[in-house]
């Protein structure tokens, strides 16, 4: 495992996502959107709509998708694609949970936190 | 060469002839059109819709300018024809435009019969032909006050419903003794004349006109036995002639109407005459199918085929009244010769009758299921004989050939060369063929495409089905929308089981009602939450991960991803105290827009979210809650400054506004729900544009909804006249009631009751004590769940991860 450059930073509990919600985490990379599935799925994505930049944390989580709160654009959350007609996509930011704490991993920090 | 080809009358049988002149024979003619209307080419049939509010002139239009200047014709708007001179082929307007023809076509239509009674010519008194007879209609309808129509028939039945949705009172006089005798049959007339008077109607038979009273205008209608009916407005449909005088003057075979041959000739070879001033074989017509066939028959002999023939043909008759489902066709006589089949079912008031001579349909009256008509149309114009069927015809097509079928089983029964669309002659296989051939998907283009439907419309049902049948899954009727694309249910349907099925939870609906998707999606979601508050108020926990960003956050997003807040006012009013803490918030947390809003009151806009706790609790310190301005629920109860200040008030609004407000904020609602009062007829709270509004008067206050404002502007509805502001309020939280547990998610007030009927909610609400008394208790009791401030809950720490960051991670001072 060591030989793995990306670092995993801790930033909380599954429980602190509401089920069929999202919180948001922020970097200096700007805002990232963790959410949280029916199923207790977690995935986390940039929190910007690749449409007018909407905060898609402040969407209604459905399935493995999150309607953008300002146009409706559904982007999912495991590819970071803008769904049916629309076109567009936004990164996904790697996450994993271990006993209930949620990690995610950032290439740029983990160069700054080495 | 170009042949000259001028035409007076710009109906709809010359424009229809056109079109299929340009088709036949692009480039022959020049075209001239004198229109004595000052306008384009609209559906006349469609002239009740645009008088009971359902459709716009807009819509209407046949043939946009547009069409004019793509086919080179020269249209003379506003010019009446004043002499036609045959020897030197020309014609006159009475603006002095002269234009010579090789070929003239007649197409002047008819003149509503005006009964010569004394006081005809009083002003107030109008008839019902074109769209200024509908704009003078809708003009004295404002006044609210009584009408009353003379014939009920056709047009004088559709006046008077279009009067009365309007808002009008209206009385209908008829001549005979029961309404439109030459369609219906006298049990069909009676069961007419009851759906009729159920919608606040006053229908009187065998009332012969003696005269019209008024000094300078309509005050009153005489009878001959001596009754007063006092009216404002009297409309005269009590019959059509063709309007022949013109050719008259100009030497023209003239009977009833103009006379011409089978190939719409007149006694001049060069004039041709078409529409309901003509005259063939002894008959006028003033359907729009048979116009239709004539404009055909003319197109054809002026493009050169001399064989076209006009060919006389029964046309059903239907009613255009929202609601009033009737059909007739052909004779329906007693007769010796003549054998009758009926059916009658009283309790849902359907009847139908039969009448065969030898085995063969003559004649069908259909009253309150009419789905049968076209198939009983296509077996009398077959003469097919009915007697393996005879025990089971009444029934329908459906119940032909041992079990019944769905109606998407009747239709795809039908033969192709049934007609579905009666006004446009459209039959089966073209509606079909023609889907297929150029891959139709929408009403829209099947319309466009064939005509199908697109005249007075009661075929749309038909033609959807066929659509269905056609495209199969492809083709999704609007009659039955989906909410969205987790289930095939609609709106009502979801509704209605919610309650029957006593499903309380949104897991519970999703898995009884067969939901497509595991979770829902936000379409759906929202609306299965507003469905469970709105009928389990005590029962059901609000589901904040089924609601909208801005009713989870309790503020509204804006662009940027910021919010803004708007603290309730009631009624509009404030005071110093409330203006300094909202000064002190706006500086405290350097927000950058401090706006007033349309609802009288006031927005602080560009608030980061980790901030609205903060902001809510200053707020809340001056005495501030939640003013809901992002919620599907109550809003603004706007107000005048009424009877305390102004001298024209006539009754408290301010303080009506506010009691209304503090009675009622909290309520969850389908969509967005604005109100105002004003204190006199003024109106300076703007009260008849809203969802619901209140305008004071002297006598007490007159209620009114379904406004709007917004993507649609339509003045209110009156519900009616209440004596004291408590009747008011209780009227007003039913109405909310009703609306709240039978709309749509995201249906403003305004298209629900234009759904449900006005007359409907005036019934419930206005006329029904113990519904509205039912109502306005299940509305108290919603109450107590709804009426908690937002803010301060939060402000006490509810929901806290909504307004946090989870982690910043990644900065440098957080890193170490």
């Amino acid at each position: 495992m060591n030989a793995v450059t990306v670092n995993w930073i801790a930033i909380g509990a599954v429980e602190d996502i509401p089920p069929r919600g999202a919180r948001c985490v922020t970097t200096p990379q700007g805002r990232i959107g963790v959410f949280r599935t029916a199923e207790d799925q977690v995935y986390a994505i940039e929190d910007h709509c690749p449409h007018r930049g909407g905060p898609l944390s402040q969407g209604i989580v459905h399935g493995a998708s999150v309607t953008c709160p300002l146009h409706n654009w559904v982007i999912s959350l495991e590819t970071g694609e803008a769904q049916g007609a629309d076109e567009g996509s936004v990164k996904t930011i790697p996450v994993k949970v271990e006993d209930g704490r949620l990690f995610i991993a950032i290439e740029a920090l983990a160069t700054e936190a080495v | 060469m170009t042949e000259k080809l001028v035409i007076i009358g710009n109906g709809m049988a010359p424009g229809r002839m056109l079109e299929h002149l340009f088709e036949k024979a692009p480039g022959r003619y020049a075209v001239t059109i004198f229109n004595a209307e000052p306008r384009v080419n609209y559906d006349r049939i469609m002239l009740s819709p645009v008088l009971s509010g359902e459709k716009s002139y807009e819509e209407i239009v046949i043939h946009g300018d547009g069409w004019y200047i793509d086919n080179g014709i020269t249209l003379y708007k506003g010019h009446r024809i004043v002499a036609i001179d045959r020897a030197a082929k020309t014609v006159t307007s009475d603006h002095g435009v002269t234009e010579s023809y090789d070929k003239l076509v007649i197409a002047t239509g008819s003149m509503p019969f005006i009964l010569p009674v004394p006081g005809h010519d009083l002003p107030g008194v109008l008839t019902y032909r074109d769209l200024d007879d509908v704009q003078a209609m809708l003009l004295a309808a404002q006044s609210r006050d009584r009408a009353v129509v003379i014939g009920g028939g056709l047009l004088g039945l559709e006046a008077a419903a279009g009067l009365r949705e309007r808002g009008m009172e209206v009385t209908v006089l008829h001549l005979m003794p029961t309404l439109m005798e030459r369609q219906l049959d006298p049990a069909a007339g009676y069961l007419l004349q009851r759906a009729v008077e159920e919608r606040g109607i006053k229908v009187i038979t065998k009332a012969s006109t003696k005269a019209i009273h008024g000094d300078g205008k309509v005050e009153s209608v005489e009878l001959e036995n001596g009754t007063i009916i006092p009216a404002s407005l009297v409309v005269m449909a009590a019959g059509i002639k063709p309007n022949a005088a013109l050719a008259k003057e100009t030497g023209l075979a003239v009977n009833r109407g103009i006379v011409v041959d089978g190939g719409m000739r007149t006694s001049d070879p060069d004039v041709f005459a078409l529409g309901e001033c003509a005259e063939v074989d002894g008959r006028v017509y003033g359907l729009v199918a048979p116009l239709y066939e004539m404009a055909r028959v003319a197109a054809a002999q002026l493009a050169g085929e001399g064989q076209a023939s006009f060919v006389h043909s029964d046309t059903p008759t239907k009613l255009k009244v929202t609601g009033i489902d009737l059909f007739s066709l052909g004779d329906f006589a007693d007769g010796d010769d003549r054998e009758e089949i009926v059916l009658r079912d009283a309790a849902s008031g359907v009847y139908k009758r039969v009448v065969l001579k030898d085995n063969r349909i003559i004649g069908t009256v259909l009253f309150g299921e009419t789905m049968d008509g076209a198939w009983f149309n296509d077996l009398k114009k077959k003469e097919t004989d009915i007697s393996e069927m005879r025990d089971t015809l009444i029934f329908g097509q459906a119940f032909q050939g041992g079990s019944p079928m769905d109606p998407m089983a009747a239709v795809a029964a039908l033969p192709d060369d049934a007609e579905i669309c009666g006004c446009n002659g459209v039959c089966k296989s073209r509606i079909t063929g023609t889907i297929t051939a150029k891959g139709l998907t929408s009403l829209d283009d099947v319309r466009a495409h064939t005509k199908a439907s697109a005249s007075c419309g009661t075929c749309t049902g038909l033609v959807e089905q066929l659509m269905a049948l056609t495209l199969g899954d492809a083709y999704n009727p609007a009659a039955v929308q989906p909410m969205c694309g987790c289930t095939e249910l609609g709106h009502d349907d979801v509704r209605r089981l919610i309650k029957a099925k006593q499903l309380k939870t949104i897991p519970a609906v999703m898995q009884e009602l067969q939901w497509k998707s595991s979770c829902g999606c936000a379409k759906c979601r929202p609306a299965l939450n507003y469905y469970l508050v709105a009928d389990w108020p005590d029962e059901y926990a609000d589901d904040y991960q089924s609601r909208f960003i801005n009713e989870r956050a309790h503020a509204n997003i804006q662009k940027d991803g910021t919010y803004s807040v708007v603290p309730r006012m009631w009624g509009g009013v404030t005071s110093s105290a409330e203006l300094r803490a909202i000064a002190d918030v706006v500086d405290k947390f350097a927000i950058p827009t401090v706006k007033v809003t349309g609802g009288q009151r006031i927005d602080m806009l560009g608030i980061k979210k980790e901030d609205l706790p903060a902001v809510w609790s200053d707020l809340g310190k001056a005495g501030f809650v939640s003013g809901h301005a992002y919620a599907k629920g109550l809003r603004t109860v706007k107000t005048c400054v009424g009877s305390d200040w102004c001298r024209f008030g006539t009754q408290d609004s301010t303080g009506l506004g506010i009691r209304i407000e503090k009675f009622m904020w909290g309520s969850w609602t389908p969509a967005k729900v604005k109100m105002a009062v004003s204190g006199c007829p003024r109106n300076c709270a703007e009260a008849t544009c809203k969802d619901v509004g209140v305008v004071c008067v002297d006598s007490g206050f007159e209620i009114h909804f379904a406004g709007a404002a917004g993507l649609d502007i339509k003045g209110t509805e009156v519900l009616g006249l209440v004596k004291t502001e408590g009747e008011a309020l209780e009227h007003i939280v039913a109405l909310t009631q009703m609306y709240r547990e039978q709309g749509r998610y995201l249906e403003r007030i305004y298209k629900w009751a234009r759904r449900i009927g006005y007359d409907e909610i005036r019934r419930q609400i206005m006329d029904d004590a113990d519904k509205r008394k039912a109502y306005y208790d299940r509305f108290v009791f919603s109450q107590k769940f709804a009426q908690v401030d937002p803010w301060s809950e939060r402000v006490s720490g509810k929901d806290k991860h909504e307004f946090r960051p989870m982690a910043a991670v990644g900065f440098k001072e957080a890193a170490e």
